[in-house]
């Protein structure tokens, strides 16, 4: 195996220099979680305004993996709708989980190396089960922080 | 070291698989151990000679099979220097720790008691014990660490009191390493009249272990860390003790007589063990027993503190890398972190060097919150590592930080 198929350049480069990392002063709604195989905990935050994410960020700290998907994440779906929102978080577990995906995933397609590791995938898609959670209130369950 | 490990490696089919085509380095011993071909056979042969359901029926499969299972107890036994009525079946240390929390716990603690344990417990050896102070609305109580990782006895003392009912502790940290003073523990708990829950998971498979020499009233420990398979672990008691616990597993095996109202139970152990226990696994845990008896404890323990010092001794002096526990006077693995590489990093960049360890916070959160990290990446050895498995430890740590300083 080579280890470049996971950690591709881009994956790297997020992990280094994260985007949109941070809290939100005022966020329509925030969302804590967890990743249980490794304790780490990820925070984020949006604005929602007239159906439309127009800010969002991401906190703490976790692995390259699951801190370059958090940031790829927020990069993709900032000024989209929140259906559009819902629907990369959908595509992009599955594709993370072998079944074919919907959307153009963009960049996020490059984290395609860890879905033959499943406690990398819970790693990938932490973010993107906290953006589910925040824009769908119907998600918000009992392993939210706060 | 009396140790011809070279040719244990053999002994154990699964160490010759390659792993993204190199060969394999097992470094996660801690978490399970790998089996001994004499292992898997035991198995394998129980069930295409002997298979049946033990204490029930009268021919000879059954016979045989009661007898097999019979045989392991003893060995059990002796392997601990206990008496054979003391070993109770479970399916692991996790379960024996909640037997005990329920089986003792609730008929010995009462409302204002106290629970002393410390906060390098695995999750197996906290979550019932908080679970049992919530029934009883008894007092959790936590002996200190010292900065190094060794427990502090003056906290010891100070902490256990006569309200203490129960003390609950780690013969052998599964992060640090650190080795905790058990006999020390188990005066201080026995002046004050409690009793000590000894966790050997960590220590049991890597030393020679006597119950009566350590002091213990309990000590819970798991086949599949010493060679054995999974899902069987023992629950040994004091007899004095285990004749004043309640059975918390009801059913079939574990009575005496039954009508339509009532039911008294079966002698101990079998009050203890309720349901068709995991007989095959039973035999094949004697095997590992037999085979853990012939390489000789005292060789195995002297082994593994070699490999547990050395392994610290070398991954201390590499730039960029925190160990974590004590120095090295400790069980045979070592924790660590790599300056900016999170440890599920680290594991996935050994993982492609064949290097299987593991990264996480390893069942002990309220110790990764004392280490003030998230999780912890863990090197851990057994019987069939050597020296050279230490050198691709470290090569590995060297070529990691490379990869992700890119
Ligand atoms: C110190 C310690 N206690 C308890 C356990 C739990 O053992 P098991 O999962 O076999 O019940 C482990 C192993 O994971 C351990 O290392």
């Amino acid at each position: 195996m080579n280890l470049d198929d996971i950690y591709r350049e881009t994956i790297l480069d997020h992990n280094q220099i994260p985007r949109n990392k941070g809290t939100l002063p005022n966020p329509t709604a925030s969302v804590g979680l967890l990743n249980p195989t490794c304790g780490d905990q990820i925070r984020l935050d949006v604005v929602v305004a007239d159906g439309k994410i127009t800010d969002i960020r991401f906190d703490g700290q976790g692995c390259a993996i699951s801190m370059a998907s958090a940031s790829m994440m927020t990069e993709a779906v900032k000024g989209h709708s929140v259906a559009e929102g819902l629907a990369l978080a959908r595509s992009f577990k599955a594709f993370l989980t072998g079944r074919p995906s919907e959307e153009d995933l963009g960049e996020l397609s490059a984290l395609e190396g860890v879905s033959q590791f499943p406690s990398r995938v819970k790693c990938a898609t932490l973010a993107h089960n906290a953006l589910e959670k925040a824009l769908d209130p119907s998600k918000a369950d009992l392993d939210a922080l706060d | 070291m009396t140790i011809a490990v070279q040719d244990l490696k053999a002994d154990f089919p699964i160490l010759s698989r390659s792993i993204h085509g190199q060969r394999l380095t097992y470094l996660d011993s801690a978490a399970t151990s790998q089996k001994p071909a004499a292992v898997i056979a035991a198995e394998l042969d129980y069930y295409q000679k002997t298979n049946a359901n033990i204490l029930r029926s009268v021919h000879t499969l059954a016979e045989e099979s009661t007898l097999a299972y019979a045989k392991v107890r003893t060995l059990t036994a002796d392997f601990i220097h206990a008496q054979a009525d003391e070993v109770i079946f479970t399916r692991g240390t996790t379960e024996s720790i909640n037997l005990v929390a329920r089986g003792y716990g609730d008929v010995h603690v009462r409302p204002g008691d106290n629970i002393v344990l410390t906060p390098l417990e695995h999750h197996s050896n906290l979550i019932p014990w908080q679970q049992l102070a919530k029934r009883q609305q008894a007092d959790l109580r936590y002996i200190e660490l010292r900065p190094d990782g060794n427990l502090s006895l003056e906290s010891a003392r100070q902490v256990i009191d006569s309200r203490t009912k129960m003390v609950a502790i780690a013969q052998v940290s599964n992060v640090l390493g650190t080795i905790l003073p058990v006999r020390t523990v188990a005066d201080l708990a026995h002046q004050a009249g409690a009793v000590l829950v000894v966790d050997g998971a960590q220590s049991v498979p890597h030393q020679a272990t006597d119950v009566v020499a350590m002091g213990a009233d309990f000590l819970a420990f798991s086949a599949h860390k010493m060679c054995g398979p999974t899902g069987v672990g023992v629950l040994w008691g004091k007899m004095a003790h285990l004749k004043t616990m309640s059975p918390v597993l009801f059913g079939g095996e574990m009575i005496a007589y039954v009508d339509r109202d009532h039911a008294t139970w079966a002698d101990i152990p079998a009050r203890f063990e309720g349901g068709t226990p995991n007989i095959a696994g039973v035999v094949g845990f004697g095997a590992a027993l037999e085979y853990l008896a012939e390489v000789g404890m005292d060789n195995v323990g002297a082994y593994m503190s070699h490999l547990g010092a050395l392994a610290f001794q070398r991954l201390q002096n590499l730039s960029g890398v925190t160990v974590y526990g004590p120095g090295p006077d400790r069980g045979p693995l070592v924790s660590f972190n790599i300056d900016g590489v999170h440890p599920h990093d680290v594991a996935q960049a050994f993982d492609a060097k064949g290097v299987a360890i593991r990264a996480g916070h390893h069942c002990a959160q309220p110790l990764m919150h004392w280490l003030g990290v998230n999780a912890t990446a863990r090197a851990s050895f057994y019987l069939y590592n050597d020296i050279d498995d230490i050198d691709v430890l470290v090569d590995a740590i060297e070529s990691t930080k490379r990869y992700f300083a890119r």
